[in-house]
């Protein structure tokens, strides 16, 4: 018989009321549904700090003296906020993964003599693929979710250097000039007073960024990756008794309303935290925000 | 002389993987008898069982993937997965993009579903398919207004709330549905469409798909196709 938490979920249909339920939610394959909160939040954790590395350096490249560089910044931001998400996750996707195994081909199969594109197919030496075909279901799932995170980052990252290049221009140019006055340089006056008093001006719009994050990790089906929705719409689904031990009518009512609140939640304690942030950010500046906490405090 | 002793090394693996090489079976896991998740969460129904014993009569490791039906022939042209084996019946419009096997079922005579009792106009009434299958295509060119929905459940869910008069699927997909609830009925109307269902693989991938055939007509043979399919009430033998 199936393997469970409590002994008495051996025969689920003798089973009512509350030990029914506690047997069904315990199966196997609730722990995966369980489990995919975990892929969910991980996801927001590594994507939100790459995201913002990209949309710092995407900033710090669509101003930077050189043409060039500053052009490829802002082709960046332009090209990734112009394009839908969804082409961007439905494509962009397999052209990465297909780039990194034609990477890996011309690298290790030089001697290869058949053509890569054959119609309709794409197929690389044996030893190209990215994972190899024999390596662990662990390591094709953790590739899957690396495509993720890059994507997620690419696309929020765009958004996030929009915002950071409209708040380092926020910082009055005052502040700067006399940072110069006192000889910095001008990496330091950079790095010294203009970072740190960007971020107040930024945060709004990152804040603003985040929610639409969380709401946006559903895409990950898109990726291939089973997360929360999909295992909602999977176990909510009417199951007839000749497949299941535990049939049950259309509950996906109830399993979206789990999610519902779970990403209530989730924005509700982010928003907590992100007007804590914000306090501490403006303290000490010289915004209508900072200039209230200093009344307040004298 | 670096090439020479890339393509050496590049050999003795061919040579040393050629034994474990790993065939990745592409599935939806919500079409049963077919495919679906079971309890425990893994790939189970008629096809987890065929494409077991396939791989065990070619002598292949196989390892199975779930993908959304929508973009199930993209992920395999683009080597995401090596095979597809998912309910899918062989039409000229795939076969066009992909390769198919023998096929495994006979034509599956599809059915229709509808709330009990309820006097449906197969001509000119709302009638649900998922999208991209054959049945979406019969109804599309039937006079019939097509809804479509990505998953199979949600086809039967739209007749359950009166979004569609009707949804049309595969006998053996709606025929335990109908027995095991009151609400909702087969009616007595069918449509042979379709050549049988078969697995799909890459156009490129011919040795592959000759293992598979040859794994096929065997199993074919020997009589274990018809105890699976009888086992899992699939439409009718070979």
């Amino acid at each position: 018989m199936i393997f469970q938490m409590f002994s008495y979920c051996n025969d689920p249909s003798i089973l009512e009321g509350f030990n029914w339920l506690s047997c069904y939610l315990t199966t196997p394959k609730h722990m995966n549904f369980y489990f995919s909160f975990g892929t969910v939040l991980l996801l927001l954790a590594i994507t939100a700090p790459t995201a913002l590395l990209f949309g710092f350096g995407g900033a710090m490249a669509a101003r930077a003296h050189n043409t060039a560089l500053s052009w490829f910044g802002k082709a960046y931001i332009a090209v990734v906020r112009g394009v839908p998400d969804i082409a961007f996750f439905l494509f962009f996707v397999i052209a990465l993964d297909q780039g990194i195994e034609w990477l890996m081909h011309h690298a290790v199969c030089s001697d290869w003599d058949e053509p890569i594109r054959r119609g309709n197919d794409f197929v690389v030496c044996p030893q190209a693929k990215v994972p190899l075909s024999s390596a662990s279901q662990w390591a094709h799932k953790s590739y899957g979710f690396a495509l993720a995170v890059v994507t997620f980052a690419i696309v929020f990252g765009a958004f996030a250097a929009n915002i950071l290049f409209g708040a380092m221009r926020a910082v009055p140019r005052a502040q700067i000039e006399t940072a110069e006055a006192y000889g910095m340089t001008h990496r330091q006056a950079f790095w010294r007073v203009l970072v740190p008093q960007m971020w107040v001006f930024a945060l709004p719009g990152l804040s603003n960024l985040w929610m639409v994050l969380i709401k946006a990790t559903p895409l990950l089906f898109l990726l291939g990756i089973e997360d929360i929705v999909y295992w909602a719409r999977e176990m909510g689904g009417a199951k007839t008794a000749k497949f299941t031990a535990y049939p049950h009518s259309d509950w996906r009512m109830w399993y979206f309303l789990t999610l519902l609140g779970f990403y209530l939640a989730f924005t509700r304690i982010s928003e907590i935290a992100l007007d804590q942030l914000m306090k501490r950010l403006a303290h000490g500046q010289a915004t209508a925000a900072g200039e209230a906490q200093r009344r307040a405090n004298t | 002389m670096k090439k020479l002793i890339l393509g050496t090394a590049a050999l003795a693996l061919t040579a040393s993987m050629g034994m474990t090489d790993t065939v990745r079976m592409g599935t939806e896991g919500a079409y049963p008898p077919y495919n679906f998740i079971n309890d425990k969460g893994e790939v189970d129904g008629f096809e987890r069982e065929l494409g077991d014993e396939l791989c065990k009569r070619a002598k292949l490791t196989c390892e199975w993937v779930t993908n959304e039906w929508d973009s199930i022939i993209p992920n395999l042209v683009s080597g995401n997965y090596d095979t597809i084996i998912a309910g899918m019946s062989i039409t000229d419009e795939r076969d066009e993009v992909i390769d198919f096997t023998q096929n495994y079922t006979q034509p599956d005579p599809s059915g229709y579903l509808a709330l009990s009792g309820a006097d449906v106009d197969l001509k000119g009434g709302i009638i649900a398919a998922q999208t991209g299958t054959i049945q979406a295509a019969f109804i599309a060119s039937s006079g019939a207004t097509l809804v479509e929905f990505s998953t199979p459940d949600d086809t039967i869910a739209a007749v359950r709330n009166g979004e569609a008069d009707a949804v049309m699927a595969d006998d053996a997909y709606l025929r335990p549905i109908a027995d095991e609830n009151d609400d909702v009925a087969l009616l007595d109307q069918q449509e042979l469409i379709g050549g049988g269902v078969g697995m799909g693989l890459r156009e490129s991938d011919g040795d592959l798909k000759a293992k598979f055939d040859a794994a096929i007509a065997s199993m074919k043979d020997d009589g274990t196709l018809n105890a699976l399919l009888a086992k899992w009430e699939i439409g009718p033998g070979f």
